[in-house]
């Protein structure tokens, strides 16, 4: 067992655990935070996607002993309020069925805007594509995206299908 | 509370009420609709003394704070949304006013299952009249307070009113009064005229959305109890082995770890199965630990069994006569020796796994011979049994506590993980998770049948089908009844003589034979329609285009114009002919049927289908690329699921969801077998559509009519992949007879 202190939504949080513990069971298992979701284990989901120094990460192939000081962002920590533009769409627009890996799809649309503000189906179907959601919302988390990306720039929304 | 009086239970419904330490009163409101009557006990009440509670869903506050149980399993068809505003919307409760509470498994709540898209159709009326009986309770009280008719007075957000001097009460005001009120009976409950409803049909967000969004614990997995312990269960890879022997004590050894040891199991399939637990104190722990479990397995007697092999047999079980006769209208030889043309063709589909996105977990506390259990289930009540039969714990000393699943799909329907869950907690003094890994999740499925059929049809110098046969080779596991193995066909893999188009061709000849296998099997959204619909509405297809006639024109003729079409006693229910015309020709007008012109590499299919009481018609449209790659263009759907859209969003997010899972699971999964095994284990090797995959657009019209409102969890699933498969073929010529769709090679030019 090993110490690390944890930068985790602007918190410093200390956890005991072996080095290779994945971030993904630090969150869920130490630290109560189950928002972050267990998919695969293995990286081809998506539903345990955080953001390390805002870059979207599968947290359950992110051994602990590899995160040292760098700022975790995990669904519980996107918006104070929980009123991120996404959140707040993603209510409007109705777009969870069983919810699962909402929570990997909002963390992966947050980084995209953050780095596309005003994306169309294509870039977002190319951000998105590693977030599988097995209830088939995806025409939903398209115009999720969309409406958030409207309300973040303040105008008309463009480039949906 | 008193027990209800079960020789009075004759009536549909009856209402007791009894006084509350506090002065309040507690009135239980008991459904025995489609209830087992056996199962009415009554519900111990924990209200306090000063609240209304008119029913065993209905909790209304003086603060006017309105708490409904929501007793169905969440797993993602919103039932936790749509049935509470069923009960809303006759309470004229302002949504905003009303809190949901997820019930736990209790006999007070009647039948408690998510499962054949019953949950709306066996509860709509029910609440209606819990919310009407609830609203004319607190009318009476408001009618009381001011001495008035309660004719004058009206229920409407949350409050009474009385008309002629616009007095108002609030619910929270009434409460009081309310509960001294005798109950009315609820056939004298006067319901709201649908044109009246202000929240059902409109557009509902999930209850639990923003929990969802902000990673709020909800799911099964999310339990956590204080000193839990966390579990992983090994079971054989080969289906029905047994375990010899296991390094447990090198796996006690390891960091973490608090315990490992075997246990036996049952020979049943679908039960508790043989295995190696370990039990550490963390899910990481426990996984790693896992990793240096060797275990030595009796491998039992499927260790041989493979696809290849299964191919082979259904081909030459083909040759010979089926073991069931399900059908035999006419003379097909005849027919089809004196067909103008004829079409013969064999399609095929493979095991196929749930992947419900959620592992299948469940955390269990076994004290003092009582058993605690927290389980994402879409069938409580199954693991309560399963648990009561296998460990012998009474049924009376099992709690269970239903969690939202993250995905169903049927899966859930099964208590596997529940009984390994209680199991594993029987022997530990500790709260215990268990949680399963993607790859058990995968390999360790009851997984949907695979099947072939072997179809012979043929059509008349006017191109009216005539004949069809069908040899349906099958799967069936042993199974253990009264102490004797049997065989028993797998969910969904037991077709019904009276199936379209069984009961519509005059020469027609359904069989069947299954092959005995170990691998487990369960019902997978709507059983059998899933890959039925595709069998016959490609055949059909073939067929149509044998004849030289325009697909809708030519299934228009198959349906014929008779009004209903009885069933014949074979599992067939009456099918109303009339109402799948409707959605045919509605779904052919909104997409353009016939009127567009397509270029080579484009084309528009459609299929209908009827299943779980849902009569459904689709159109899609397809570019297929020189390079075989597909893109599903638009999909329009016409539904008839009776008379009202109870909630318009979660039914349009049911119905796209639908199509999405229908093009996935036309395209993509397949679980082969190999050496007695299931051999795909991640989502690498077994992949779910991608948002890449989705269609562009997808247009779903609700075609409403008079008949009872039913759900829609399954029947948008069937007709999306014949209606894909049949737009391929006018796009490009091929025809794809075995899933999944990688199977087939679809370039052209």
């Amino acid at each position: 067992m090993s110490k690390y202190s944890l930068a985790i939504n602007g918190q410093s949080r200390s956890v005991d655990v072996t080095p290779d513990t994945p971030l993904l069971w630090v969150l869920r298992d130490n630290l109560d935070l189950p928002g972050t979701k267990f998919g695969c284990g293995a990286g081809h989901c998506g539903a345990c996607t955080v953001h390390l120094n805002g870059v979207p990460t599968r947290s359950c192939m992110t051994p602990v002993s590899t995160v040292g000081r760098k700022q975790v962002t995990t669904i519980e920590g996107l918006d104070p309020q929980g009123e991120h533009p996404l959140q707040k769409a993603w209510l409007l627009l109705d777009v969870p069925q069983c919810g699962y890996c909402q929570a990997g799809q909002i963390m992966t649309a947050a980084a995209l805007l953050k780095e596309n503000p005003r994306p169309t189906d294509e870039e977002i179907d190319g951000a998105m594509a590693g977030n599988l959601c097995r209830c088939g919302t995806y025409l939903r988390i398209r115009a999720g995206i969309h409406q958030a990306a409207a309300q973040l720039a303040g105008g008309p929304k463009k480039g949906s299908k | 509370m008193n027990a209800p009086d079960l020789a009075s239970a004759g009536r549909r419904n009856f209402l007791r009420k009894s006084a509350l330490a506090g002065g309040g009163l507690v009135l239980g409101f008991y459904l025995n609709g489609a209830t087992n009557a056996a199962e009415q006990v009554a519900k111990p009440s924990a209200a306090p003394g000063v609240e209304f509670k008119p029913s065993a869903f209905i909790r209304i506050g003086r603060d006017g704070i309105v708490t409904l149980i929501s007793k169905q399993p969440e797993i993602g068809q919103g039932i936790k949304t749509s049935l509470p505003a069923v009960i809303a919307e006759e309470l004229e409760v302002s949504w905003k006013d009303v809190r949901i509470v997820q019930g736990d498994l209790d006999p007070a709540y009647g039948r408690q299952s998510a499962g054949g898209s019953t949950s709306t159709p066996t509860n709509y009326d029910e609440f209606r009249r819990l919310g009407a009986t609830a609203r004319a309770m607190l009318v009476d009280a408001a009618a009381q307070t001011w001495k008035v008719p309660a004719a004058e007075c009206v229920a409407a957000d949350s409050a009474v009113q009385h008309r002629p001097t616009k007095r108002r009460l609030s619910y929270g005001q009434l409460v009081d009064k309310a509960a001294t009120l005798p109950v009315p009976d609820p056939k004298t409950v006067a319901l709201k005229d649908p044109k009246d409803f202000k929240l059902l049909g409109k557009r509902i967000g999930g209850v639990d959305n923003h929990a969802v969004v902000t990673g709020k614990p909800l799911f099964g997995i999310d339990t956590k109890l204080p000193g839990m312990l966390y579990a992983v269960y090994e079971k054989s890879p080969v289906f029905g082995g047994k375990v010899k022997r296991a390094n447990l004590d090198a796996v006690k050894a390891l960091p973490g770890v608090k315990d490992a040891f075997v246990i036996e199991g049952t020979d049943d399939l679908r039960g508790l199965l043989p295995g190696v637990a370990i039990l550490a104190d963390s899910t990481w722990a426990a996984f790693s630990a896992r990793k240096q479990l060797q275990v030595e397995w009796d491998e039992g007697r499927f260790g041989g069994q493979s696809w290849a092999g299964f191919v082979a047999q259904a081909k030459e079980l083909a040759k010979k006569p089926g073991t069931t006769q399900l059908r035999k209208d006419g003379d097909v030889n005849a027919a089809l020796a004196g067909a103008a043309k004829t079409v013969e063709a064999a399609y095929t589909y493979p095991f196929i796994s749930h992947a419900s996105f959620e592992p299948q977990n469940c955390t269990a506390w076994f004290r003092d011979g009582a058993l605690e259990l927290w389980a994402p289930t879409q069938n409580p009540a199954a693991g309560q049994d399963l648990v009561a039969a296998t460990l012998g714990i009474p049924k009376d000393k099992i709690v269970l506590h239903i969690t939202r699943s993250g995905g169903g799909f049927g899966r859930r329907l099964s208590a596997d993980y529940i009984v390994e869950a209680a199991a594993i907690a029987q022997r530990v003094g500790a709260p215990v998770k268990l949680t399963w890994s993607r790859e058990d999740d995968l390999r360790h499925d009851h997984f949907r049948a695979a099947g072939f059929h072997f179809l012979r049809g043929g059509v008349d110098a006017k191109g009216k089908l005539i004949a069809w046969h069908n040899h349906f080779v099958t799967f069936a596991n042993p199974v253990i009844r009264d102490g004797k193995t049997t065989l028993q066909t797998g969910s969904g893999g037991s077709l019904s003589g009276d199936e379209f188009p069984g009961r519509w061709i005059d020469n027609c000849h359904l069989e069947q034979t299954a092959i005995e296998c170990g691998v487990p099997m369960g019902p997978w959204r709507a059983p059998g329609s899933n890959v039925f619909a595709w069998v016959f509405h490609s055949f059909i297809d073939e067929l149509a285009h044998a004849a030289g006639r325009d697909p809708l024109e030519f299934r228009l003729e198959i349906l014929g114009d008779k009004a209903i079409v009885s069933g014949t006693g074979e599992r067939g229910v009456p099918y109303d002919v009339s109402r799948m015309r409707r959605v045919l020709l509605d779904v052919a007008d909104k997409a353009g049927w016939g009127k567009k012109k397509f270029p080579k590499g484009q084309g528009q299919g459609i299929a209908f289908h009827f299943s779980h009481r849902g009569y459904i018609a689709q159109v899609a449209e397809v570019t297929v690329g020189k390079d075989g790659s597909l893109k599903l263009d638009r999909v329009v759907v016409s539904t008839d699921i009776g008379a009202q859209i109870v909630n318009l969003s979660g039914a349009e997010n049911q119905v796209e969801g639908s199509i999405v899972d229908g093009l996935g699971t036309l395209m993509f999964p397949e679980i082969n077998i190999e050496r007695g095994r299931a051999v795909q284990g991640n989502f690498n090797e077994y992949p779910l559509i991608r948002i890449s995959d989705a269609p562009a657009k997808i247009e779903v019209h609700f075609v409403k009519t008079d008949y009872p409102v039913t759900g829609l969890g399954e029947p948008a699933f069937p007709p999306l992949a014949p209606a894909v498969c049949n737009a391929i073929f006018a796009a490009t010529g091929k025809r794809v007879r075995q899933l999944p769709l990688s199977r087939t090679d679809l370039r052209w030019g």
